[in-house]
């Protein structure tokens, strides 16, 4: 059953993903285009824009409320979750619904409807605060899942079973949230570059609108060179982070056993790079890395000088507090105040550990290894690849020589499923690798689930299965109609 | 003022869907996509789990979850 609901998670917010990093990419693209039609004043730029925008709106409006249903499924199938985390995840998740509508609802309209009704200032804003709308949305949600990655500034009450929020300012502006926001949107830059570069690229394959295609694809690397570059830097950032906060996932993703100071970073088999991962995961040639058996038998220095606790000690301390809980619980009823109040002790001294009290084995602890170990050399071996690439395209844009490279049109249209491949392997690095925790270190997934039936879930992972797959074929068809009509005639 | 206002809006959006192309197409998708997500899927496959109970049961039925499941986890995951 907890797989079920994991997979039914998994597929819905993998189909969702398809649609959000092209939004991104796309209003970053299509604003800079308008924004030279406005500077230049050249129809060309107009008609250009106008394009990309159009492409934009068809994935908009098939990906558009894809993402309710994941809150769908906090209710139904993750109840135990939702309640837990109380408003800490409501108030961002609220937040965003309201921004996505109120932003996103009034200026995409002004958008697709405003040309020649409203001033070219007043339209190039509102492409730009469409394109806010989506990046200050996704502020929100990744607000809410970063602190499921880092749970900070909560309180857990006892009385009302939920961790309240005591600190708006610390979940909303965490320094997890703060560069997962930065490396995931734009990270999905690279995927509007790349999807635009390819797309263009057909075009110059079919001897269609040259002109059209070479100035897209120069707008498209040099924006896909800059995300590029400063994903890269946020990623080392990430990295670093997960090397603090979720130890295990960084193992998982190196696929690191056993640890210890000066530790490598596997390219790839045995193909290392000496020192390199005690570098990156502690800014010290010689730090200690942990592997996944020094994290399960502890012992190992922690950077503040003690000793890591073992699985088997964190786990007791988790028994201790949920022990404590129905204790706490029961004397609340008796009216036992002292009972309680000591019962309430037991809990805040041992509510770090609070979940892995529900951990049956230590070896629950480790996330799927192979997964974690490939989808992160993915998504870090296209990240690579797509700077060479843009590099390559801004080269040939210099020497004039774009339209004559014809092997090159047929790698950037083949690089569109691989931005989604590399897009969709980062969340995999991200959700598998903190796995078994909803929330890190306080909820496992075998605690979040709603003790529902399991057909009833598998049925339901089908209909997403039917209904996503439907939407993706729409949307696929609608593009490519969109694509082969091309850009509006110049006249 | 006011009423001239809202008829401009009322027009500006009247124009902005009477002049779509393929907007008509996306239009029907998202109607029939929203219908299905908040008609069929909430409503017979989505029930938010603990809708029905007061915030005192919710909290009485979580808390009994929490407490229960280090006992009996394992019977989840069958």
């Amino acid at each position: 059953m907890i797989d079920w609901s994991r997979a039914q998670f998994a597929l819905t917010a993998m189909y969702h993903w398809l649609f959000v990093p092209l939004t991104l990419g796309l209003a970053v693209i299509m604003g800079l285009m308008e924004t030279l039609y406005v500077i230049t004043g050249k129809e060309f730029w107009k008609r250009t824009a106008r394009f990309w925008m159009k492409l934009f709106g068809v994935n908009f409006a098939v990906g558009v409320a894809t993402g309710l249903i994941l809150e769908f499924q906090f209710g139904t199938n993750w109840s135990n979750y939702s309640w837990f985390v109380g408003d800490i995840f409501g108030a961002p998740l609220a937040i965003e619904g309201i921004v996505a509508f109120f932003m996103e609802a009034t200026f995409v309209a002004v958008m697709f409807f405003g040309w020649n009704k409203v001033g070219k200032g007043f339209h190039l804003a509102s492409t730009w605060l469409t394109g806010a709308g989506a990046t200050i949305s996704a502020w929100w949600i990744l607000v809410a899942n970063s602190w499921m990655q880092y749970p900070v500034g909560m309180e857990f009450n006892p009385d009302t079973v939920r961790n309240e929020m005591v600190d708006f300012l610390a979940v909303a502006f965490s320094p997890v949230a703060v560069n997962k926001f930065f490396h995931t949107v734009i990270s999905s830059w690279i995927l509007g570059a790349v999807f635009v570069v390819g797309v263009s690229a057909w075009f110059l394959l079919r001897k269609r609108e040259h002109e059209f295609a070479v100035a897209s694809m120069k707008v498209a690397a040099a924006v896909g060179l800059f995300a590029s570059l400063v994903t890269a830097m946020t990623g080392d950032k990430s990295a670093y982070q997960v090397a603090q906060c979720q130890p295990m996932k960084l193992a998982a993703m190196e696929g690191l056993y056993d640890g210890g100071t000066r530790q490598p970073l596997t390219v790839v088999g045995e193909v290392k790079i000496p020192v390199l991962l005690s570098l990156l995961a502690t800014r010290d040639v010689d730090g200690y890395v942990p592997g996944i058996n020094d994290l399960l038998e502890g012992g190992y220095p922690l950077s503040d000088g003690t000793v890591a606790p073992s699985a088997a000690d964190k786990m007791a301390n988790g028994r201790k507090a949920i022990a404590a809980l129905s204790d706490y619980r029961e004397a609340k009823q008796a009216g036992d105040e002292a009972r309680q109040a000591a019962a309430r002790q037991v809990i805040d001294d041992n509510m770090k550990h609070f979940g892995y009290g529900y951990i049956d084995q230590p070896d629950d602890l480790v996330p799927n290894v192979w997964l974690t170990f490939w989808a992160f050399r993915v998504m870090v071996g296209l990240g690579v690849y797509f700077i060479a690439f843009f590099v390559l395209v801004l080269f040939l844009a210099w020497k004039r020589k774009l339209e004559e490279v014809n092997w090159l049109h047929y790698v950037a249209l083949a690089g569109i499923p691989l931005a989604y491949l590399a897009s969709q392997a980062g969340w995999i690095v991200a959700e598998v690798g903190r796995q078994p925790w909803t929330i890190q270190d306080l909820l496992p997934v075998s605690a979040a689930v709603s003790r529902l039936e399991t057909g009833a879930v598998a049925t339901t992972f089908f209909i997403f299965l039917v209904l996503f797959t439907v939407l993706l074929a729409a949307e696929v068809g609608i593009m490519v109609k969109a694509i082969q009509k091309g850009p509006e005639s110049a006249d | 003022m006011i009423t001239k206002r809202i008829v401009q809006v009322w027009e500006f959006y009247r124009d902005g869907f009477r002049s779509m192309t393929i907007g008509r197409t996306l239009w029907k998708l998202i109607l029939i996509k929203l219908f299905i997500m908040f008609v069929i899927l909430k409503l017979f496959f989505f029930p938010a789990f603990l809708k029905g109970k007061s915030t005192q049961e919710k909290q009485d039925y979580v808390g009994q979850e929490l407490v229960s499941r280090l006992a009996d986890e394992n019977s989840l995951t069958n």
